[in-house]
């Protein structure tokens, strides 16, 4: 690590905890500590969502698979991409509209029943701790690799300053956090990428032609199917990212930051272009990384390919750029734990404390104490996991993640706001069916079987897909329909009022 | 940065004596609205209608165009021709859903503050205790 490399990370460290400083001088009630006091601009929120959205998963996997397996590597940033559309046509101004603070005030709006609210909360913490194990893993490998410390103490340091920031800063130091982020980042690959495009003279057509020889795929590295060759497989995992973003609980309670329905659409689209041209630059990361750094060493860094960006960037910049990008992906995963572990705390602060134990009744002090004792257990708890799970597959567990958001979350979402005779029973089965058949599903598929034993346990895997996405998400469906047959007619009334309120934004 | 970071974070202050404004307002006006009144009314299922023909053909058309891609890359190889010198079709598609995605963002907008317009003159109405 040399001089200007720690200054790169004394000064994101520093210039977040100035933030989260600022910040806490205000976040002294529930709303301020969930929300930012539903306070945020347009812009800032949707910077913010990039922020929270471009993982390290995002940044250094996509990167990755694309510098080892080319188009096929592209197909992550497709999905994460037009995920968009669905957020800004079916769930973004409903959910606005409806909710408060999390995803569970939003469904019981129209059905105000504990055990809809448990399962809601469930659902939200389960996908909170696969995603923040996944990122803390992550996190823990890379910045061993970045630093040259243990493994055991960057999970720690990453812990402990992502409960600092949520602890006293809240959701307006958490925001302000993944915009720095998002703008570091932005810079860093759009430097990047023109450095890339420099060395092939700005050439696109020259750059194509010229990847067709510089990797071991030749020609097939530019077409689909070098790492995707099962067809059902690939079209169920492209189901998962696209439906999946929007199930989301950190993505989800962004929504609740800004002030209307009307704010929130524009910081989908703030978003949506920060990510999309994001997504177009991975292109340049990935293709500068195999034909600059070359597959080998990149294998040799990670097997994964997650250390392609910081490689290219060394292979472009010398150790100033690499030092500066490293420091990035520092910022990067700071950012996303701080966003997971607010919307894990939500769920069982809000949910679980406030709304169920203490039946909606808690003093603002009480709400604050719980909030932050959560906050503190989401973050202690997934510290535990992280360290016991060293050699989980960080892929598989994003994937998991975003599997259990479209089958658990999407479903009872849509038949929420637009389903007029879907009922509690149907809820509660939807999110039970699309959650329990997500996780099984899972449990039987090659992720963790293997004939060979390469994997946790040998033998044959059950279930063939290693997204379960295209069976589980139809299952969620399915639940809560059969669930509304099976139950008591809908009150018709209180649709109306979600109806109403969900179309139009009336209070 | 430090600066304007400072700015952004207060501005929420004056937002929050605005919801507290709106708060008393209602709790001086009727009650709560007459949902089900709103939600029977003509103008309301009108705007429904409207929102409904507008971003189900739109959710159907984008999601249909994205899952053809991995099923036609999955089972068939004709996007692996060539359309401009060595870059595949199917990086011209891989586009094509990125264009998509942001035009369909600004079409969305548009028709959106459409919609809010409408929304006002329900909003209106129910101020004027039309829907009781």
């Amino acid at each position: 690590m040399n001089t200007i490399g720690l200054l790169f990370f004394v000064g994101i460290v520093g210039l977040t905890l100035f933030v989260t400083y600022i910040a806490s001088k205000r976040t002294n009630s529930a709303s301020e500590f969930y929300t930012a006091g539903g306070g945020l601009t347009g812009w800032q929120n949707g910077i913010a969502i990039a922020g929270d959205y471009l993982s390290a998963a995002s940044f250094l996997g996509i990167a990755g698979a694309i510098a080892l397996f080319g188009f096929d590597g592209f197909f992550y940033s497709i999905g994460y991409l037009v995920a968009y559309l669905v957020v800004l046509y079916i769930v973004a101004e409903p959910l606005r509209n409806l909710g408060k603070y999390t995803l569970a005030d939003m469904i019981t709006a129209r059905f105000d029943q504990k055990k809809i609210r448990a399962a809601a909360a469930i659902s939200t913490l389960t996908i909170v701790l696969f995603y923040m194990i996944a990122q803390l893993v992550g996190a823990g490998a890379l910045i061993q690799l970045l630093l040259g410390i243990d493994y055991w103490v960057a999970v720690l340091l990453v812990g402990v300053m992502m409960t600092i920031y949520v602890l006293w800063g809240g959701m307006a130091a958490t925001s302000w956090v993944q915009i720095i982020k998002a703008v570091l980042l932005m810079l860093g690959t759009v430097l990047i990428s023109v450095l890339v495009l420099w060395k092939f003279n700005f050439n696109i057509l020259a750059m194509f032609t010229e990847m067709k020889s510089v990797t071991a795929n030749g020609e097939a590295y530019l077409h689909p199917g070098v790492k995707y060759t099962n067809g059902l497989d690939t079209i169920s995992m492209m189901i998962a990212l696209v439906l999946g973003t929007a199930g989301l609980p950190h993505i989800l309670m962004r929504f609740f930051t800004v002030k209307d329905a009307k704010t929130a659409r524009s910081s989908v689209v703030y978003a949506t272009w920060i990510v999309g041209i994001f997504y177009v630059l991975t292109i340049f990361l990935g293709f500068g990384a195999a034909a600059f750094v070359g597959s080998d060493a990149i294998i040799a860094a990670n097997p994964a390919g997650n250390m392609a960006a910081p490689l290219l960037a060394q292979a472009l910049g010398g150790d100033i750029l690499m030092s500066f990008i490293s420091a990035v992906a520092f910022a990067t995963i700071l950012a996303v734990v701080a966003g997971l572990v607010l919307s894990g705390a939500s769920a069982f602060a809000h949910d679980l404390y406030g709304q169920i134990f203490k039946k909606g009744k808690a003093t603002e002090k009480q709400q604050m104490n719980a909030a932050r004792l959560a906050s503190i257990g989401v973050s202690a708890f997934s510290i535990l996991l992280a360290l016991g799970a060293q050699s989980m597959n960080v892929a598989f567990l994003v994937s998991l993640a975003f599997c259990i958001a479209a089958s658990a979350n999407l479903p009872v979402i849509i038949y929420t706001i637009y389903w007029k005779n879907f009922n509690t029973t149907g809820a509660l089965t939807a999110i039970i069916t699309g959650l329990v058949s997500a996780l099984v599903l899972v449990a039987l598929s090659p992720n963790l079987w293997a004939a060979d034993g390469s994997m946790t346990f040998t033998g044959e895997a059950l279930f063939p897909l290693t997204n379960p996405a295209l069976i589980s998400v139809p299952l969620g469906f399915l639940g809560g329909w059969i669930g509304t047959l099976v139950g008591a007619r809908a009150d018709q009334r209180k649709y109306a009022e979600v109806d109403v309120k969900a179309n139009i934004g009336l209070k | 940065m430090a600066n304007n970071t400072k700015n952004a974070l207060n501005t929420t202050k004056p937002l929050e004596k605005k919801k507290a404004v709106s708060k008393s307002d209602d709790s001086i006006g009727a009650g709560p609205p007459n949902y089900s009144a709103i939600a029977e009314s003509t103008e309301f299922k009108l705007l429904k209608k409207k929102k409904s023909k507008f971003i189900l053909p739109i959710t159907i058309f984008f999601l249909l165009s994205y899952i053809l891609l991995p099923i036609l890359t999955s089972y068939t190889t004709i996007l692996n021709n060539n359309a401009f010198g060595d870059i595949a079709w199917v990086w011209v598609y891989a586009l094509a859903l990125f264009v998509m995605t942001w035009v369909l963002c600004m079409v969305y907008v548009r028709r959106a503050n459409d919609f809010d317009k409408e929304a006002e003159i329900i909003f209106e109405k129910e101020k004027a205790g039309d829907y009781k």
